[in-house]
């Protein structure tokens, strides 16, 4: 067979890809741009109808041979294949990647049809969506199998054979069944992939009659049905047999492929198993396998502008050109704050030499870790951040020293002294809670300050790094827990080998009736305190990150007096029960402080087994309140129903609500309504391309204005708090309108190619004067926010 | 809870404005009897007389305000708050979230719940204030329908408070979690069920399933809103009814199908029961409304013709 063999060949045709094969055209180099899917950029061409694509960060320059700015998703597809066009790309559309093997000079590159190509450089750009799985049988690609669903209500009388029993699946033939016969078909016995929602509908719906289901049915084939109205005929093996369904299409729902395995296939490491991981690359984006790029979200890069720009580089940097990146400019604007610093190689250098945590990285790793960090030179005496803020960005020191000062939960402080080479901020950053501390400059500094969001990317993807924040936080997180006077030496032997341990929702630390094995710092997350009482659990505390369970049993010398379950993820540090009552008998003051720590335990746990707060408790932990800091709660013993509080909502977000009053779930009179709890550890932050999702100062978890309407963080929040909505031109009434009860004229409305939905949810009014106005307009005085640390902790 | 309990309406602040209603009413009372002139009761032509129509009128524009505050919760100053923010100024941008509210646990001082108890307890004091106001003199003129109407606004608020106290509990009792709409649509599936079931059986079967299908209501005119029932009530006739038809000649099949459908409809009488009493708490809460709110703007209107019209005694 015949073989092809190019200069460089570009797997995937999204924006990096693209972007490089159209900077390779211009340049007349040999290239070709492989694209699995039939069109160009599958996971744009995949966004809703209309939807508008934003160019994030704004700051950040284009460089690309195609252009590239906000508009429609028709309108930017149409661009780039009319650009594509122009420069003549060498394009092959429905040409998926199998295996890529050989080396830099001579890569094979195997198509799924078997064909193979050669090259002598590989770019890969597939970004992170993966290929969309197929029915892998005969007839999978015939006109009429689809393996996407846009608009259920598209079809109407048909007979439709829905493959899957995923969400997905479950959700097409729930929508299709309005208007159509379906047929939904399972591979598995049960429908155990989809959500409890999800299969209590399908359920109804199959006693309905709504839905056909078959269960444990492999697909043999599709056929072409010649004559009838029927066009397909949909073969199967089902437990008692073959069945032929002729219908008019069939949808299969088989979920997507993600690409990490088939990219280690090409030889690419991955520094560990995190789904968030992203290969090592070199600044040249050149992976381990030398000649095989990396470009794009696969690089760890998710935004369309930053993709093409490296698609850009990447081809000059094969060509041996050193280009300066793109972010140079805004690299060089970030050090120009420190007077010795005059190029970004050479901040770039004092990074390295002076942090020792970030040793380990490579200078693209650096580079992208300083795009999303600032330089700071603080001078004496200025104040870095309070004890109580909500802040959670972490800051390393390069030059000078830094007190920090902490309170210890009784009323202690104590101050430390930080210098050059070491780093703070870390213990906000991983428990997700207010400042334990104030940090102020006691010299002239220079700090990098790095947001949340990169870091976590950093620990995620340099396991390096996270060793040596370990190492030292761990003796940070017990001090502050435990007894900030407590000796270095002490600390020593307590930490020596102390383990750190994560938990699941539910899982127990431990049992009531255990020995005791030591003390649990809870370094992040919450737990449950229960006990059992004639045969129930009785929960009878909550407590958060910050504090340490397990103290009753190695006081007392008993066996474990309560279990003490995860309220929501939790790390804990375990210091070995020995060591510490070592410790403690060596140590008084520490002594005093866990002993009455220990009576107010016990006092509080007497006076919960004797209320009726256990069940509330329960009921509030189910509803995820045990990972909140901020919670609306409405005491519906008072609640008039008025829904004052959500017309005062829309009345000051530009007529959206941010709350639902009536949804949510009820307990006792107590009533969560659907809203924002501001999570420690926001579910909707984890997924944000432009890092829209913040956390102010205060505690508020706001989406900033270059939200780009994704919908990520919607699909991520499992409380279903955040809404798209279209950004309206919201007027206020004015006094006397309202005092005459007439409404504002009703502002024009904007055509319907600018609608711009973004995502929209509490941010417990944090530019509103005085505070919350869902509270301040109750009433009655049943709407509460309370935070469960303080509303559930330990009666006082 | 330690903390869930908030004050409630009456209790606010540490019943901040009973005691401010309280002083005015005694205050009034006291001066009034140490004032009686000889030969009659002081009436609003005395100074005292001026003052508590003064004072009275004060109050009820302030009460009359409440609606507008209701509608506007950033337009109407939040005066503690402001003291408070101007106090710290500089030091903290925003009081409300500090240390010391994080530790009590609850957030936003309830601002509206303040005009409310204010609300409620002043309205009160107007009963004593402008009863004296009226020296009891009392006829047939535009000075008596005001107070008429005063005293019609402050009883319909009476109710109002009763049912704002004990209505809401009562409501959740009966819902638990689900919405009116849940429950609708719970009652459709149960009629398409017990339509399908009753198929198979006799004509007399499916007359009654058709009835309690079509003709069963929840809700309706006002009347029938506040009493919650609904008058020969076709699904609990056809529970009533439907295990007598039918006598000893049906099937056993049929027999079994009978009892589903039996199931079905007490199922259904449930639903709507509690759908209907949804709407009748909801009626009993708000319904006091369409008589305050038009009254107390009648009263408005009336205060002000006896306003303007003591000017022609002078």
């Amino acid at each position: 067979m015949m073989t092809d063999q190019f200069k460089i060949v570009i797997v995937g045709s999204g924006p990096g890809g693209m972007s490089a094969a159209a900077r390779a055209a211009e340049l007349g180099l040999s290239h070709l741009l492989l694209e699995a899917a039939p069109h160009l950029a599958s996971t744009i061409h995949h966004f809703q109808k209309g939807k508008t694509v934003m160019a994030e960060p704004a700051v950040l320059p284009l460089r690309s041979a195609i252009s590239f700015g906000p508009g429609s998703r028709e309108a930017i597809l149409d661009t780039w294949r009319d650009e594509l066009a122009e420069y003549s790309v060498n394009l092959r559309l429905n040409a998926a990647v199998a295996a890529i093997a050989g080396h830099a000079g001579d890569f094979q590159i195997t198509l799924l049809t078997g064909e193979c190509i050669r090259a002598e450089f590989v770019v890969l750009a597939i970004g992170i969506q993966g290929n969309i799985r197929k029915l892998a049988v005969p007839g999978e690609d015939l006109p009429g199998v689809q393996y996407q669903l846009d608009d259920p209500d598209e079809f109407n009388n048909e007979t439709i054979v829905v493959v899957g029993g995923g969400d997905a699946g479950v959700e097409n033939a729930l929508a299709l069944s309005r208007q159509n016969r379906v047929i939904l078909v399972n591979r598995q016995d049960e429908f155990s992939n989809c959500k409890e929602a999800n299969y209590e509908q399908l359920m109804t719906a199959v006693s309905r009659g709504k839905i056909e289901i078959r269960v444990n049915t492999l697909t043999e084939r599709v056929e072409a049905y010649s004559g009838g109205t029927f066009k397909l005929s949909y073969m199967a093996q089902t437990p008692e047999g073959h069945e032929q369904i002729d219908c008019h299409r069939v949808i299969a729902r088989l979920g997507a492929k993600p690409p990490r395995q088939l990219v280690e296939s090409f030889g690419v490491h991955f520094p560990n198993s995190d789904s968030g991981a992203v290969p090592q690359l070199s600044e040249q984006y050149e992976s381990n396998v030398p000649g095989l790029y990396i470009v794009g979200a696969l690089a760890g890069y998710p935004l369309i502008k930053q993709a093409m720009n490296q698609g850009y580089e990447v081809i000059e940097y094969i060509q041996g050109n050193p280009v300066e990146p793109a972010d140079e400019l805004l690299l060089r604007m970030k050090f120009a704050c420190v007077p010795d610093i005059h190029s970004v190689t050479e901040g770039i250098a004092l990074l390295r030499a002076n942090q020792p945590l970030l040793a380990p990285l490579t200078t693209l790793q650096l580079r992208e870790f300083m795009l999303e960090s600032t330089v700071q030179v603080p001078k004496r005496g200025e104040l870095i951040f309070n004890r109580n803020d909500y802040s959670n960005s972490f800051f390393s020191i390069l030059e000078g020293r830094i007190a920090i000062q902490t309170e210890a939960p009784d009323g202690e402080a104590a101050v430390f002294s930080l210098g050059k080479g070491e780093f703070f901020g870390e213990m906000g950053l991983l428990s997700g809670r207010r400042r334990s501390g104030s940090a102020t400059a006691s010299e002239d500094c220079i700090l990098v300050e790095t947001s949340r969001r990169s870091m976590l990317k950093l620990l995620y993807s340099a396991s390096g790094v996270q060793r040596k924040l370990d190492e030292v936080s761990l003796k940070r997180v017990v001090r502050s827990c435990l007894d900030t006077m407590l000796p270095e030496s002490e600390l020593e032997y307590l930490v020596h080998d102390a383990q750190s341990r994560r938990y699941a929702v539910g899982d127990e630390l431990f049992h009531e009736g255990d020995q005791a094995d030591g003390l649990y710092m809870i370094r992040r997350g919450s737990v449950t305190v229960s006990r059992q009482v004639a045969g129930k659990e009785i929960v009878l505390a909550y407590i958060s990150a910050g504090n340490y369970v397990g103290e009753m049993a190695l006081v007392s010398n008993m066996p474990r007096s309560a279990t003490v379950r995860a309220a929501s993820p939790t790390e804990v540090i375990m210091l070995e029960a020995l060591r510490v009552t070592e410790v403690l008998s060596r140590n008084t003051s520490m002594r005093r402080k866990v002993d009455s720590r220990f009576l107010e335990h016990v006092r509080s746990d007497e006076y919960s087994l004797s209320s009726e707060s256990s069940g509330l408790i329960n009921f509030l932990m189910e509803e995820g309140v045990g990972e909140a800091t901020d919670v609306l709660l409405i005491d519906y013993a008072r609640c008039i129903r008025c829904n004052n509080c959500e017309t005062a909502c829309a009345d000051v977000h530009d007529g959206t609500s941010r709350l639902d009053r009536e949804a949510g779930a009820t307990y006792a009179q107590i009533h969560v309504p659907t809203s924002c709890r501001h999570c420690e550890h926001p579910h909707c932050m984890k997924d944000c391309p432009p890092d829209a999702i913040h956390r102010s100062v205060n505690g508020e978890v706001f989406i900033s204005d270059n939200c780009i309407g994704c919908g990520n963080c919607q699909d991520n929040c499992p409380y279903g708090v955040i809404q798209m909505a279209v950004k309206q031109d919201y007027q206020k009434r004015t006094i006397w309108q309202i005092i005459l009860g007439t409404q504002p004229a009703k502002a024009t409305q904007v055509t319907s190619g600018e609608l711009l939905k973004k995502a929209v949810k509490c941010d417990m009014c944090k530019d509103i004067l005085g505070g919350p106005v869902c509270v301040r307009a109750c009433p009655t005085g049943a709407a509460l926010r309370v935070s469960p640390e303080a509303f559930l902790g330990y009666v006082k | 809870m330690n903390n869930m309990q908030g004050s409630s309406l009456l209790k606010y602040k540490n019943y901040r404005y009973l005691k401010v209603s309280a002083g005015m009413m005694v205050l009034s009372i006291v001066v009034y009897l140490f004032n009686e002139p000889v030969g009659g009761h002081p009436f609003g032509g005395t100074w005292l007389g001026y003052t508590l129509g003064v004072v009275s009128t004060l109050i009820l524009l302030g009460l009359m305000w409440y609606g507008v505050a209701k509608r506007s919760i950033t337009g109407t100053p939040d005066w503690s708050m402001i003291a408070e923010h101007e106090g710290m100024a500089g030091s903290h941008q925003r009081p409300a979230h500090g240390k010391s509210s994080v530790n009590k646990g609850l957030r936003g001082s309830g601002m509206l719940q303040e005009w409310l108890s204010g609300h409620i307890y002043l309205g009160i004091s107007l009963l004593v204030l402008a009863t004296l106001h009226t020296g009891f003199h009392l006829g047939w003129n535009v000075h008596t329908l005001a107070y008429v109407l005063m005293m019609l606004v402050i009883f319909s608020g009476f109710y109002g408070l009763n049912a704002y106290l004990n209505y809401p509990r009562l409501i959740t009792l009966n819902m638990g979690e689900d919405t009116l709409d849940d429950l609708l649509l719970k009652i459709a599936e149960l009629d398409e069920l017990a339509t399908a079931r009753a198929l198979d059986l006799s004509d007399e079967v499916n007359v009654l399933v058709m009835e309690s299908c079509q003709e069963t209501r929840v809700g309706g005119n006002l009347l029938q809103q506040l009493s919650g029932t609904q008058r020969d009530c076709p699904t609990r006739f056809a529970v009533q009814h439907l295990m007598t038809l039918g006598g000893h000649y049906i099937r056993d099949d049929q027999r079994k199908m009978l009892r589903d459908l039996y199931s079905l409809l007490l199922r259904k009488e449930k639903l709507v029961l509690r759908a209907r009493t949804e709407i009748m708490l909801k009626a009993r809460l708000e319904c006091w409304l369409y008589l305050h709110a038009p009254l107390g703007i009648a009263l408005f209107s009336a205060l002000a013709a006896h306003i303007i019209s003591i000017f022609f005694y002078w």
